[in-house]
């Protein structure tokens, strides 16, 4: 199931305003590659350029190859629908369907893409809700919608639906910033179990969440304000944060900025 | 000059202003809500006269000017069959332009000139669409007066409205619901018909209510694409009808007072059926709400 991701040379845009720049990198298959850097570094940017979200904003756009094992994601034939389909996302904040129950929620993305008999469903979901830790708290009300859950659970009736569509890679972003410790503690051992079978990339800003969970870690960051934001650099998460190569790596981990 | 400091008593300028707007609202309240109440008393009140079975199951035909009875039996069915059609042609076309407008449009050069003559329409008085309708329906095209040449009429009327309030709700939508479904590989349509029409739905419907309650009273129009008749016409594709607004503008105007209490009813059988679609709107949102199918 999990595939390997190379980008190389990824420009991205917003409109005239470039925010990143020249970003190359190998995300490792069945691993957890964490992006950390400060705010307005443009790592959101680049992990939604991954699954093709970053287009969706008006006037957004993007240079560069992003290959998934062999397939060019921004070939001339690629339809981004299926991109993403293939490479899940979970965002900064919970936001499953208002309109739908929980069970729905999971659904959804099946729903919307397909036929799927109702007892295929009801594996598959009972399956995804398995897999995001949260089954036992909600098996028995998949019929109350999903907005009446507290915000963990929230999220990780997120992480349900979007692996419910059974992708390759699974983005987040900032999965855990609106999330109490607690919480938080759930989706981390969530993301351990869940890199066995996915291509896991997680953007943070908690660095001790990046050193606790991530197998790799990159750090972006911006030469100045207005400025794209690039990588600094790449490695295992352990060099990263005990030897890393650059000055700039090493003043960002120890709080000396951002 | 002293600086005070720490927790004071709130200081008798601000209690004076703050009672004084405080009146300020409450009056103004009152002033927008008194003649509300005194219209829908007024309108009871003589209404309830010739409210009865006759009113609503007889119409005009071979009633006398001078006889009492008679009813607008032909005037409910003209205005429920008018103002169904006005909205079968305005809730899609203001629909569709809504989705245009939030989802496609982008804020470019045709989303603002479409913006821009949706304002010009809201502001069209309504006169002027049902003279639109007569000189081209009616006079180029040769028509004949009907109810669809009303409802025709009454969807330009309709359609801003419509448009606005479809718009508004469109936008009230989270983009994060649309990213989520996005980013699940649903394309963009499938989103809009999934996930963004059903999270608006009650707003939508709030907003086609206000706009049938508002183009279900509009007498001019009619006026000048229905014509009026005594008689019931349930075919709204084929020669004169009636609506309540023109039954209440036609009994009003003659000299009797058994047409006076007529007009009167007339009237208020035109607010009850407003108010029982509001009524139904509400059951239909009330039930479709997430809320309660969760309980």
């Amino acid at each position: 199931m999990a595939k390997q991701i190379e980008v190389s040379d990824l420009d991205a845009y917003y409109g005239s305003h470039k925010a990143i720049a020249g970003v190359t990198m190998t995300i490792e298959p069945r691993a957890v590659t964490a992006f950390i850097g400060p705010s307005g570094c443009g790592k959101s940017t680049f992990l939604r350029t991954l699954n093709r979200m970053h287009e969706v904003i008006p006037g957004a756009r993007v240079e560069g190859k992003v290959r998934l094992e062999d397939e060019d994601l921004y070939g001339p034939n690629v339809d981004p629908v299926s991109v993403r389909r293939t490479i899940g996302m979970v965002f900064q904040r919970p936001n499953p369907f208002p309109t739908m129950s929980i069970f729905d929620n999971v659904a959804a993305g099946l729903r919307l893409n397909g036929r799927f008999s109702r007892s295929e469903l009801n594996g598959i979901v009972e399956e995804s809700l398995k897999g995001a830790n949260l089954w036992n708290e909600v098996k028995d009300r998949l019929g109350k919608p999903g907005a009446g859950l507290s915000g963990g659970q929230q999220q990780r009736l997120c992480i349900a639906r979007a692996i419910a569509v059974r992708p390759q890679v699974l983005l987040m972003d900032e999965p855990c910033s609106a999330l109490d410790p607690i919480s938080t503690l759930a989706i981390e051992d969530l993301i351990s179990r869940l890199k066995l079978d996915y291509t896991i990339v997680i953007v943070t800003h908690n660095m001790q969440q990046a050193a606790r969970v991530s197998d790799k870690t990159a750090f972006f960051n911006l030469a100045a304000q207005g400025q794209p934001g690039m990588l600094v650099e790449m490695d295992e998460t352990s060099k990263i944060f005990t030897n890393p190569a650059k000055k700039a790596t090493e003043d960002y981990i120890t709080g000396r900025f951002g | 000059m002293t600086v005070q400091t720490g927790i004071q008593p709130i200081s008798a300028g601000r209690r004076v202003k703050d009672r004084a707007v405080q009146v300020l609202v409450y009056l103004a309240f009152a002033v927008a809500v008194i003649p509300l109440l005194s219209v829908l008393w007024l309108v009871v009140k003589n209404g309830l006269k010739r409210f009865d079975v006759e009113f609503l199951t007889h119409s005009m035909r071979n009633i006398g000017a001078r006889d009492a009875g008679g009813g607008a039996y032909h005037a409910i069915v003209g205005t429920l069959e008018q103002v169904l059609l006005a909205s079968l042609i305005a809730v899609p076309l203001g629909l569709l332009t809504a989705i245009y407008l939030v989802e496609y449009g982008n804020g470019g050069r045709l989303s603002r000139i479409i913006s821009f003559f949706v304002d010009v329409m809201t502001g069209v008085p309504s006169v002027v669409s049902g003279l639109f309708v007569l000189a081209f329906w009616v006079l180029v095209l040769g028509m004949s007066f009907s109810g669809f040449a009303g409802a025709l009429a009454l969807s330009i009327l309709m359609m801003p409205v419509v448009v606005r309030s479809a718009e508004e709700m469109l936008r009230l939508v989270p983009n994060e619901l649309r990213e989520a479904s996005y980013a699940l590989g649903v394309p963009k349509w499938r989103t809009i018909v999934k996930v963004v029409l059903p999270t608006a739905f009650t707003g939508i419907v709030t907003g086609v209510m206000l706009a049938v309650a508002r183009v279900a009273g509009e007498t001019a129009p009619l006026l000048l694409t229905v014509f009026i008749t005594d008689s019931i016409n349930t075919d709204p594709f084929h020669g004169p009808q009636m609506g309540l607004p023109l039954y209440v503008f036609d009994q009003a105007g003659r000299p009797t007072d058994t047409a006076i209490d007529r007009a009167w009813a007339g009237a208020l059988t035109l607010i009850l059926i407003v108010m029982l679609l509001n009524l139904v709107a509400r059951l239909i949102s009330w039930w479709r709400s997430p809320a309660k199918r969760g309980s």
